[in-house]
């Protein structure tokens, strides 16, 4: 079971506040908060100086596996373990091969993206710890957890306050 | 500048949004609701007792048998998977194109598109007559050499295709559902309800990190789907279209049964959400009548794309001078089937040309009529497609009739039962609007809205 990390939270009301309070906690030299919204928010990457997900690289990666596959598998049984003639077509009959090695590269690429994005989410998680029942509905927040760099819950307080936050609390995230 | 139309009617706050669309979950289901639940349940049952019954007798009860051997199940199987595609096409391709306007309408256009596929998934599996062997359709070392599938085959192309199709967009539904089920989640009032979405939700929290890998595997979804949505319709033209039979074996089948299956498919997202929008007033707001005309336009203009194809297919079997090609297309327009042709003309093609008028295209009770024809003329092309085709082919001494049987109304009204029973269970249980999605388009055609 993961360990939950304990930090400070604000909680903003709108989209353009958010955005703010990321710039700003990032401006402060906090790297690992969090910031927490019910929906991807348009900028929210560049504000929190998130990469690029590097979930492509695995989809390409998979993409190739389940292409490589299917061609040995078509290959492999209709070619090699047990050859039978169809209608008089050659054994390793490429182009009626290539509706399978499509099918599988997707499957492959799909299914294997989806285990990335659960990988690098760190879901599936049971019962994790939620800072405000509103946060997957109308509300956002900023966690900083308190093993960050320069980690001060007064500062923090204030930091929050003045950038408008609705409420300042101590949380377990 | 032409200014957009809003996208979310009333200005609505972010909190409004969630409690519009989590409402039908939590409230008490409407009478219409029961009653329409009731009656769907009803005919699922039916149909699961006449599944019983024609795989415990045999397909013999059916109406196949020499020269048609492809019928009814065959033909409701590509009539349905031919549905679902539309599905894939909101949810992917319209994601691709970035038309925001597909946010409200996709989730359920989705789960369409899961449903129709698990509907039609059972009748080639049926139609095998001994369903129990289904499983060798699938190459697994067996204790038979082993002997392994033919992967020359057309109809074992399908089997690839339909299954990735099923594993596909199911999850991709699943990955849409995930963070508005956190927020069902943190909503819930009781703790069965926090336990059952919390565990559907995943755990999902949320924060900026996890939604920019989420966005960019719903990206990749999108992006694999599109593709492999035109190939599944694409492969079970094959299953035609690799024969030698006059009327199957034509290479338009492809672009021709996949606008076909998008025609179809907005066909059923039209009837359907007419349907939702009385039954869930609340969604009105979200899925107003400018979502209802931009699918009747698709309607109209893939109607007449298929329009075009039934043109161009009498074109070829006159250009190509081959004469069982001509009779086979004659035959069809003026043997014994001409009246099912006919059908398929007018409710495929004439009809949905009330769609030019911008009134018929915004009234309700026009387009519901207009996709109910769409929904039995694309039923009747498939019909044209398999039945006329094989009922006459080279040699007159080889031909026939196809003997429908009252088993072959039963299973055709009875897939409508499983449809309609998963539908409505969905509608209840599952947000039918995605709220993260709908959230980020609602200020579209405000003063100040931006994106």
């Amino acid at each position: 079971m993961a360990s939950w990390k304990y930090g400070m939270a604000g909680i903003f009301e709108t989209e353009e506040s958010i955005i703010k309070a990321a710039y700003k906690t990032r401006e402060m030299g906090f790297k690992n908060f969090e910031a927490i919204s019910p929906y991807p928010i348009h900028g929210m990457e560049e504000a929190c100086a998130i990469k690029r997900s590097w979930i492509p690289y695995v989809t390409f990666s998979a993409a190739l596996v389940g292409l490589a596959g299917a061609l040995a598998l078509t290959y492999w049984t209709s070619a090699v373990d047990w050859a039978i003639n169809v209608g008089g077509k050659p054994f390793f009959s490429l182009p009626a091969f290539i509706p399978i090695m499509f099918e599988l590269t997707v499957l492959f690429a799909a299914l294997t993206s989806v285990g990335a994005m659960l990988y690098a989410c760190g879901i599936p998680r049971i019962d994790p710890p939620i800072i405000d029942k509103d946060l997957t509905c109308s509300k956002f927040a900023i966690f900083i957890p308190n093993d960050d760099s320069g980690y001060d819950e007064s500062k923090i307080s204030d930091m929050f306050r003045a950038l408008g936050a609705s409420e300042v609390k101590k949380a377990e995230f | 500048m032409i200014k957009r139309n809003q996208l979310v009617l009333g200005n609505k706050s972010l909190k409004q949004i969630t409690e519009d669309i989590v409402a039908p979950l939590e409230r008490l289901p409407s009478k219409g609701w029961l009653g329409m639940f009731l009656s769907a349940k009803a005919l699922f049952l039916f149909y699961i007792i006449t599944i019983a019954i024609v795989v415990s007798t045999g397909m013999g009860l059916l109406g196949v048998n020499h020269p048609v051997g492809w019928g009814t199940m065959i033909i409701t199987f590509v009539f349905w998977i031919g549905i679902g595609h539309a599905g894939t096409l909101i949810s992917a391709v319209l994601f691709l194109f970035r038309q925001k306007w597909r946010t409200s309408v996709a989730r359920t256009a989705e789960a369409m598109t899961v449903f129709a596929v698990m509907t039609a998934g059972l009748f080639p599996l049926m139609h095998t007559g001994r369903p129990w062997l289904d499983f060798w359709l699938f190459p697994y070392p067996n204790q038979r050499g082993p002997l392994w599938v033919n992967f020359r085959s057309p109809l074992l192309w399908d089997v690839f295709a339909v299954s990735t199709y099923a594993t596909v967009s199911m999850v991709f539904w699943y990955i849409g559902l995930v963070p508005d089920f956190a927020t069902i989640r943190d909503r819930a009032k009781n703790n069965i309800r926090r336990i059952v979405y919390g565990a559907l939700s995943l755990g999902w929290r949320g924060t900026a990190k996890n939604w920019s890998h989420y966005e960019m595997l719903y990206l990749l979804l999108a992006g694999l789907s599109t593709p492999l949505v035109l190939s599944v319709h694409t492969i079970v033209s094959f299953d035609f279209a690799v024969s030698n039979l006059p009327g199957w074996h034509t290479t338009i089948f492809p672009p021709y049964f996949v606008a076909g299956a998008i025609f179809s498919g907005f066909g059923m997202v039209v009837t359907l959400m007419t349907l939702v929008r009385i039954g869930f007033p609340e969604f009105k707001d979200y899925v107003t009548i400018d979502h209802m005309e931009v699918m009747n336009k698709i309607i109209m203009t893939t109607g007449l794309m298929v329009g075009y194809a039934y043109g161009s297919e009498f074109f070829i079997a006159w250009y190509s001078g081959n004469a069982y090609e001509k009779y086979a297309f004659i035959n069809r327009a003026m043997g014994p089937y001409a009246w099912s042709y006919w059908i398929m003309i007018s409710c495929n093609v004439i009809i949905p040309q009330l769609f030019w008028f911008k009134k018929f295209r915004r009234s309700i009770p026009v387009m519901f009529v207009v996709s109910i024809f769409v929904n039995i003329g694309m039923w009747f092309e498939r019909f044209v497609i398999t039945v006329t085709s094989l009922h006459r082919d080279f040699l007159p001494s080889n031909w026939g009739m196809y003997a429908w049987s009252r088993y072959d109304t039963a299973i055709l009204v009875g897939s409508f039962g499983m449809f309609l029973t998963l539908f409505l269970l969905y509608l209840r249980l599952f947000p039918a609007i995605s709220i993260a999605e709908v959230k980020p388009v609602k200020n579209v055609g405000y003063e100040g809205g931006h994106h």
